[in-house]
């Protein structure tokens, strides 16, 4: 009836993960209880679950990935303490408990914080920036969020019913298959990111038919902001990329569960052809992370150095180079594994390929700061803070891209540290500095400043001082995922790492802290204007929060920096009154419970899936093609808002940006 | 936006780009959607790949169990492959009577479509059953897991694309030809013939280079 699904599957033996689960289970329903009694859910199921405004499924999804963050942050401490202590001594932390904590820790930082992050952000900005009312399918865009939540729901799971894989956060095999890891933790893993990665699918198919098709009258491909761009050339690498993962964990699954030979010692299977499929995708990956980020850094600093992005033509190929370039260095991370000297050198030297045009994009962006205006504003300093970081990164990647350099340091700390200066510096920095730079436009009102600079001081700070410790125990011997250790010469540097986590910490309460006053403040740092940075490109156009339709008109594209030109020639025609416009009615699409709904059912099938209970597996399944059905079925997608509400909404923003435009001019 | 629409001039346009034929604004409807669906059969046809290139790498890995050529029928094969074209040709029948909103045709070139589907299915299914009841299942050898895995996987997609001309047919007799309908109807063509090409793909990597002694 229930499968493998038994009492034993609840930790009762563990404290940790039943005291952490009973608390977030409480809290979650506190939280639940609170919005039931306080009557917010018809706001809640009316204006963000069913929405399929790309605006607020950004913002939800930013959210799903700040909750994780926590998450995977609290892992990170747990893995700190136990490696400051495990010195001589078993730590804190039975060893495959800890196995667990550092597969989590990768899958969940991955999958669920840094991708629905940078996801979220594009979806947020990239159809006002383009000048558009959305993306290519709301409704999918929906359908694509909730899949994604349904994968970081089920991996949170895994904490109180059952157990999670302890084989890293790949799952490379032998290790992963059913003969060394016969409990449920490697199928939480692999429906989980199944799942999600369907959901990133959708997300990717999307923005870029969103961005090759919709652009606003006038956008010409080059000029595009660069953050189109990146989020352009990253969403292809997803299109190109995930369905490889998706065959990947397939072929796992099958193995598992039908006893396929794909990757088994035995009758054949092959697990050379793991390693490639994975890092086929897994390459790429971190340039879908990452691409996004070096947008947000173009847009930033040329925004807070008041001048056009520098070599915005060279960006354009930088970008587009680094995407197909990403393509071909996945054999990188296994030199050691005996493909031998030629074909290590080729791939080698592929791998440092990209360090020309990621090099291209530091100078363009220290040519852009050269001779402008700077202010140093919250997003102003993740993006200088990861200029000076990622170079380091950027240069030990080179480093360990040396095959002879690599088969020393390949699975040591140093590589820990490697990963974590690129994707800390480089993604989270910059996911950072994209939520500091769209939280007005995205809720109406700015966040506090002073709040904001403690917090990337201390994550700055805090960020050198837990990893750059992890590169000299990295020479010094240490490999990772080690649960204890008796080396004493690493002994003192696992304590600095600690503290810096310690200080880390303080970085992201800070961040919190920031928020909670924000809000507080809210009315005292209102953005009336819709552009509180003085912006270059089209999301400033609009008001904040914008009007669920974002423009009254498409814009009219003629140059690059469009809203700039726009500003600059307003100036100059002193605000000579012009005729009111005539406004038009617009048609939006519905809100729609499908995503939620198909979520819902995804997450029945995924948990029936993970304990083999199969009449769940048949109704989940025939519940989501239902779902579908039903959705395929309306006669009414859309809606009309009257040309009198577009010219209500309008006239207010346009009397904001009067007066703004008329109070600079007069300076 | 009154002002983005009125004052869009750009007098800074630093490299001069201004100059190049303008963008002409969001595409319709119709090409959103199609363009959409064709990015999604491309992530569809990366993922056949890697299922192809585990072929590749399996084909030969038969732990002492039976190699393709001892098991394939070439005759099944071509049989399947001449529904499947066929059923091509009539689902293209069909997306030209729905072009021109003929029902009957319509009707016909689905139903056609439908039962060439369900033969091919049905020899393929005939041909796993027979393959399994003999003890050459996909658990047999690398070589057969690769095997099952790819034709299967093809299979799956048959099978999805039958369900949704089911529904496509159902949606045309509900609604007529709607131009929502009509887009669907698009990707669903797109979708079968798409089919078809991964099917010649199957076809020779699998039963003509693997089937070859
Ligand atoms: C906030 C501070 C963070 C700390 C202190 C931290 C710490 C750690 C530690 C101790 C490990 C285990 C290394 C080992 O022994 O193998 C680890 C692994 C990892 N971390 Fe982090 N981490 C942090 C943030 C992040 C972030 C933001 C990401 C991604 C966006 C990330 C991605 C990963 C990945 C992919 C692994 C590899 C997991 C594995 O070994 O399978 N980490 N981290
Ligand atoms: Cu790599």
């Amino acid at each position: 009836m229930l499968g493998k699904l038994d009492w034993s599957a609840i930790p009762f033996g563990q404290p940790i993960p039943l005291v952490a689960g009973a608390v977030v289970l409480v809290a979650i329903l506190g939280v639940l209880i609170w919005v039931v009694v306080k009557g917010h859910l018809p706001y809640l199921w009316h204006e963000w679950i069913t929405s399929v405004d790309h605006k607020r499924i950004g913002v939800m999804y930013v959210l799903l990935a700040s909750v994780m963050l926590l998450r995977g942050g609290s892992d990170a401490i747990m893995m700190r303490i136990q490696q400051a202590i495990a010195y001589q001594s078993q730590g804190y932390l039975p060893p495959e408990h800890y196995n667990q904590i550092f597969s989590a820790h990768g899958t969940i930082m991955i999958f669920f914080v840094a991708m629905p992050f940078v996801i979220g952000l594009m979806n947020l900005v990239v159809p006002l920036q383009l000048g558009v009312r959305d993306v290519a399918f709301p409704t999918l865009n929906s359908v694509g969020f909730w899949l994604t939540a349904t994968g970081a729901l089920l991996v949170n799971v895994s904490l109180v019913v059952g157990e999670f894989a302890r084989t890293g956060w790949l799952a490379f095999p032998p290790l992963s298959e059913l003969s060394y890891s016969p409990g449920v933790g490697v199928d939480y893993y692999a429906w989980s990111l199944q799942i999600s990665g369907v959901g990133t699918l959708v997300a990717g198919i999307n923005l870029v038919t969103t961005v090759l098709k919709l652009r606003t009258r006038g956008m010409n491909y080059l000029r595009m902001p660069m953050f189109c761009w990146t989020t352009l050339a990253s969403n292809l690498l997803i299109v190109a990329a995930f369905p490889i993962l998706t065959a990947t964990l397939a072929m796992l699954l099958l193995d598992r569960y039908l006893g396929f030979h794909f990757f088994t010692n035995e009758a054949g299977g092959n697990v050379m052809m793991f390693m490639n499929l994975i890092w086929a995708w897994g390459h790429p990956e971190v340039y879908i992370l990452v691409l996004p980020a070096f947008g947000i850094y173009s847009e930033v600093v040329s925004t807070f150095s008041g001048k056009p992005l520098f070599g915005y033509r060279s960006m354009v190929l930088a970008t587009m180079a680094i995407c197909v370039i990403s393509f071909m260095v996945w054999l990188h991370h296994f030199f050691t594994m005996g493909a031998g000297p030629d074909v290590n050198a080729i791939f080698g030297i592929a791998s440092m390929i990209i360090a020309v045009p990621t090099g291209v994009k530091i100078y363009n962006w220290l040519f852009t700061m050269y001779g402008g205006r700077i202010r140093f504003a919250t997003p102003m300093l993740w993006s200088v803070g990861f200029m000076v970081t990622f170079i380091i990164g950027g240069l030990t990647g080179v480093l360990v891209a040396v095959p002879p350099a690599d088969f020393v340091l390949h699975n040591s700390m140093f590589l820990v540290a490697h990963f974590h200066n690129v994707i800390i510096g480089g993604v989270l920095f910059g996911a950072f500095a994209g939520f500091e730079y769209w939280f007005p436009k995205a809720f109406g009102f700015r966040l506090d400043e002073r709040w904001g600079k403690a917090g990337f001081w201390f994550t700055f700070t805090g960020f050198w001082i837990t990893f750059m410790p992890l590169y000299v125990v990295g020479m010094l011997g240490m490999t990772r995922r080690m649960q204890h250790y008796d080396v004493a010469a690493w002994r003192p540097w696992m304590l600095v790492a600690a503290i810096g986590m310690a200080v880390l910490t303080i970085g992201v309460v800070c961040q919190v802290m920031q928020l909670v006053v924000s809000i507080r403040n809210r009315a005292a740092l209102r953005d009336r204007t819709g552009d509180p940075w003085d912006g270059r490109s089209l999301e400033w156009a609009t008001s904040s929060p914008p009007p669920v339709f974002n423009f009254a008109f498409h814009p009219d594209v003629r140059g690059e920096d469009a809203y700039w030109a726009m500003k600059q020639h307003a100036k100059e025609q002193q605000l000579a009154h012009h005729a009111e416009p005539e406004y038009e009615d617009i048609e939006m699409p519905r809100n729609s419970p499908t995503g939620f709904v198909c979520a819902f059912f995804a997450t029945i099938t995924g948990f029936a899936l993970i304990w083999h209970i199969w009449w769940m597996v048949i109704l989940g399944v025939l519940g989501a093609f239902a779902t579908f059905v039903v959705f395929a079925w309306r006669d009414h997608d859309e809606y009309v808002i009257p040309a009198a509400e577009v010219a209500r909404i309008d006239r207010v923003n346009i009397e904001e940006r009067r007066s703004l435009v008329s109070m600079a001019g007069a300076i | 936006m009154a002002m983005t629409a009125t004052y869009g001039h750009a007098r800074t346009d630093p490299h001069h780009i201004g100059r190049v034929a303008e963008h002409a604004g969001p595409a319709p409807k119709r090409i959103v959607t199609a363009y959409g669906f064709w990015v999604f059969l491309l992530s569809d046809i990366v993922m056949f790949s890697c299922f192809f290139a585990a072929y590749a790498v399996l084909v030969s890995q038969t732990a002492d169990g039976p190699k393709g050529s001892e098991i394939f029928e070439q005759r099944n094969v071509a049989i399947e492959t001449v529904c499947l074209l066929l059923s091509s040709f009539t689902c293209g029948m069909a997306s030209i009577a729905a072009d021109v909103r003929n029902r009957f045709w319509f009707y016909l070139g689905m139903a056609v479509t439908c039962v060439l589907g369900l033969a091919f299915l049905s020899i393929e299914f005939r041909e796993f059953a027979d393959l399994v009841s003999r003890g050459y299942g996909p658990s047999r050898s690398a070589f057969l897991t690769a095997f099952f895995s790819l034709v299967g996987c093809h299979g799956l997609h048959v099978s999805a694309g039958v369900l949704w001309l089911l529904t496509m047919m159902a949606q045309v007799f509900a609604k007529g030809f709607r131009a929502d309908i009509l887009r669907r109807m698009m990707c669903f063509a797109l979708f079968w013939h798409a089919l078809d090409i991964i099917w010649v793909a199957v076809f020779s990597v699998v039963y003509l280079l693997g089937g070859a002694p």
